[in-house]
């Protein structure tokens, strides 16, 4: 099984995969404190990019409402902490059973009825939508005004109720992303993996071919809602703080997928390389222009989305390919 | 509380809806032609209603006149956009065009707050409290402008599409994209042409609800969204069902506002749009696919 991972990738990319697997693991020792907020957001977006990518890069479902997974998760563990006490882990084995369910719920009215693409993806973000007004008017979590967890100065990590500092939160989303690149890996090269793009590619001749594409269009949907309500929990115990005009909002479904389709949609590598060039050039761009005396609001989102313009210009399929293409055409060269 | 007030909020609904449904017709024409994901739409629509507030403040022109001249404003951006970066994307899978069209739409709208600070802007015509009274009901009278003229340009696009020959090779490249390359259309210069018309549908829809919301730069997404719920619920292609689904969530949402809480009431617009994509997913007005 294990070494079935490893089956046809060149050994060139496996030493680079772990190099790059030593620099995360040794970052924190030279990181400054604000290097290290930023690569905890980093692979925050790789994780639940990752995620979403099973949807879309794998089984060819367009998700624009990823944003529910990660509020319920976040929510329910926040509320259940809050409320009764209930440490995050508890907090996540019913956090994901709610959002596994909201996704098994559209997934299973969408693909019964037959909403594909563009209709698909509307019906995700309207149930996200539907989720960011309805936690406005739900007491329980205390509405619009937003639900704050205990804070109070930690001297240790407690990895038990996640109380701790951003380092344990930067090594918790490093171990949930290598996690992940791993699982998607074994998914891709497992029978259902085929089965993924199989219907991606084609779901007409899959069905002809006798794949039960309602069924595992499902087990997308499921495996994908789980992983990033797990993203959910670690956001709600990482900034102690919730409010569904942010956690819920449009902008952050769109946030989520930016990476893995600025990385490379469907590749396993996409959605790291992807979190890595856009957080890197929004913080890049912040410090620039910060340097430059430039305060305006908006100047930074503006040349932010002229980049993403020219991403998507010039590497439609995404820059992993690109590279990946590129590192192969040196060894050749060698 | 007594029935009239009811019927007031219902009519007020009933006449924002049909502003919602001519700016969703815009989309609805773009999407049912070029068949892209227009993910600017709302924010194109912030940017006819910053145009109608600066040529308002400047010149003291009111947005119902100047709504030619920002339809045909936003037409021409519209051509450009689709010929400049659009054309190229037609034929590439749903989420590159949505992230080229994101792209798009995090400038239009960022250039906006540059341009226009964050504050909420609004018109103040010399009509805006005039208000007409037949028996119990009150009507507001920019409301029922901006009805009538929502209602007059969907009856000339209609004619458009029916009746030139410009508007039949549209609807010749929206049947059949090959079919339209093969009998010597200029699809690319169609294509541009129908986001132009698209735009411009926009550009009117936003000069009229400048006199009813106050507009703010990030004011784009949600009214993108509202388009999109608008277009599916009504039939996509369809350009009665746009209008049509316009004055159901428009009326929705008045009535969401007066029974619940007004901050709810996009919730109801989007319980609407599950049920219509569960039992009806070819919209209201739409012709079920084969």
């Amino acid at each position: 099984m294990i070494g079935r991972l490893f089956d046809g990738v060149p050994a060139r990319a496996l030493i680079l995969g772990a190099a790059l697997l030593a620099l995360a693991i040794a970052a924190p020792l030279f990181a400054s404190d604000y290097m290290l907020t930023v690569l905890i957001l980093i692979f925050y977006f790789a994780y639940v990019g990752q995620a979403w990518n099973i949807m879309m890069g794998f089984a060819g479902q367009l998700s624009l409402g990823h944003a529910l997974y990660v509020g319920l998760g976040a929510y329910t563990a926040a509320a259940l902490f809050v409320h009764f006490g209930i440490g995050p882990w508890i907090g996540l084995l019913v956090g994901v059973p709610i959002a596994v369910a909201a996704g098994a719920f559209i997934g299973f009215l969408a693909f019964r009825f037959r909403v594909g693409g563009v209709y698909f993806a509307i019906l995700t973000i309207a149930v996200a939508e539907f989720a960011r007004v309805g936690f406005d008017h739900l007491s329980w979590t205390a509405g619009s005004s937003g639900l704050f967890l205990p804070v109070k100065q930690y001297s240790g990590n407690d990895l038990w109720t996640l109380r701790g500092l951003p380092v344990m939160f930067y090594y918790l989303l490093l171990a949930a992303t290598v996690a992940a690149f791993i699982a998607c890996r074994a998914l891709l090269k497992s029978r259902i993996g085929y089965f993924w793009l199989a219907i991606r590619e084609d779901e007409e001749a899959a069905r002809a071919a006798g794949i039960d594409t309602f069924r595992y269009k499902m087990i997308a949907v499921v495996i994908s809602s789980g992983m990033t309500a797990f993203a959910g929990v670690v956001y709600a115990f990482y900034y102690n703080n919730l409010f569904p005009e942010q956690v819920f909002h449009i902008s952050r479904s769109i946030e989520i997928i930016l990476a893995p389709i600025v990385g490379g949609v469907g590749t396993l590598f996409g959605p790291v390389l992807g979190a890595f060039i856009l957080t890197g050039l929004a913080e890049t761009l912040t410090g620039a222009l910060a340097a430059i005396g430039v305060d305006i609001p908006g100047a930074k989102q503006v040349f932010y989305g002229i980049c993403l313009l020219f991403v998507i210009l010039a590497l439609p399929d995404g820059v992993w390919p690109w590279v990946a293409r590129h590192l192969k055409l040196t060894e050749r060269r060698e | 509380m007594p029935l009239d007030i009811y019927l007031n909020v219902a009519v007020a609904g009933v006449l924002t809806g049909l502003v919602y449904g001519l700016m969703a017709l815009g989309l609805s024409v773009i999407f049912g032609v070029v068949r892209v994901v227009n993910f600017a739409h709302g924010e194109m629509m912030t940017i006819a209603m910053y145009i109608a507030v600066v040529l308002f403040s400047a010149f003291h022109l009111d947005p119902l006149v100047m709504m030619v001249p920002i339809a045909m404003a936003l037409f021409a951006f519209g051509y450009v956009l689709q010929k400049g970066l659009i054309n190229p994307f037609i034929t590439r899978p749903e989420h590159s065009q949505f992230l080229l069209l994101v792209a798009v739409a995090i400038i239009m709208v960022n250039v906006l707050l540059i341009l226009f600070g964050p504050d909420a802007r609004n018109v103040q015509t010399s009509y805006a409290y005039d208000s007409f009274q037949v028996g119990p009901l009150i009507v507001d009278a920019t409301k029922l402008y901006a009805g009538i003229a929502a209602v007059v340009v969907t009856a000339l696009l209609f004619c458009f599409f029916r009746y030139t020959r410009m508007g039949t090779a549209i609807r010749a490249c929206a049947d059949n994209y090959t079919g339209a390359l093969v009998v010597g259309l200029d699809v690319k210069h169609l294509y541009a042409l129908t986001f132009g018309l698209g735009a411009a549908c926009v550009g009117a829809a936003g000069s009229m609800l400048v006199l009813i919301v106050d507009v703010t730069p990030p004011l784009g997404p949600a009214y993108t969204l509202l388009a999109f719920v608008i277009v599916i619920t009504g039939g996509l292609g369809s350009l009665p069902g746009a209008l049509i689904g316009g004055v159901l969530i428009g009326f929705t949402e008045a009535m969401a506002g007066l029974l619940f809480t007004p901050s709810a009431k996009s919730m109801f617009a989007f319980a609407i749009l599950v049920l219509v994509l569960l039992f009806r997913p070819q919209g209201i007005m739409g012709k079920r696919a084969a």
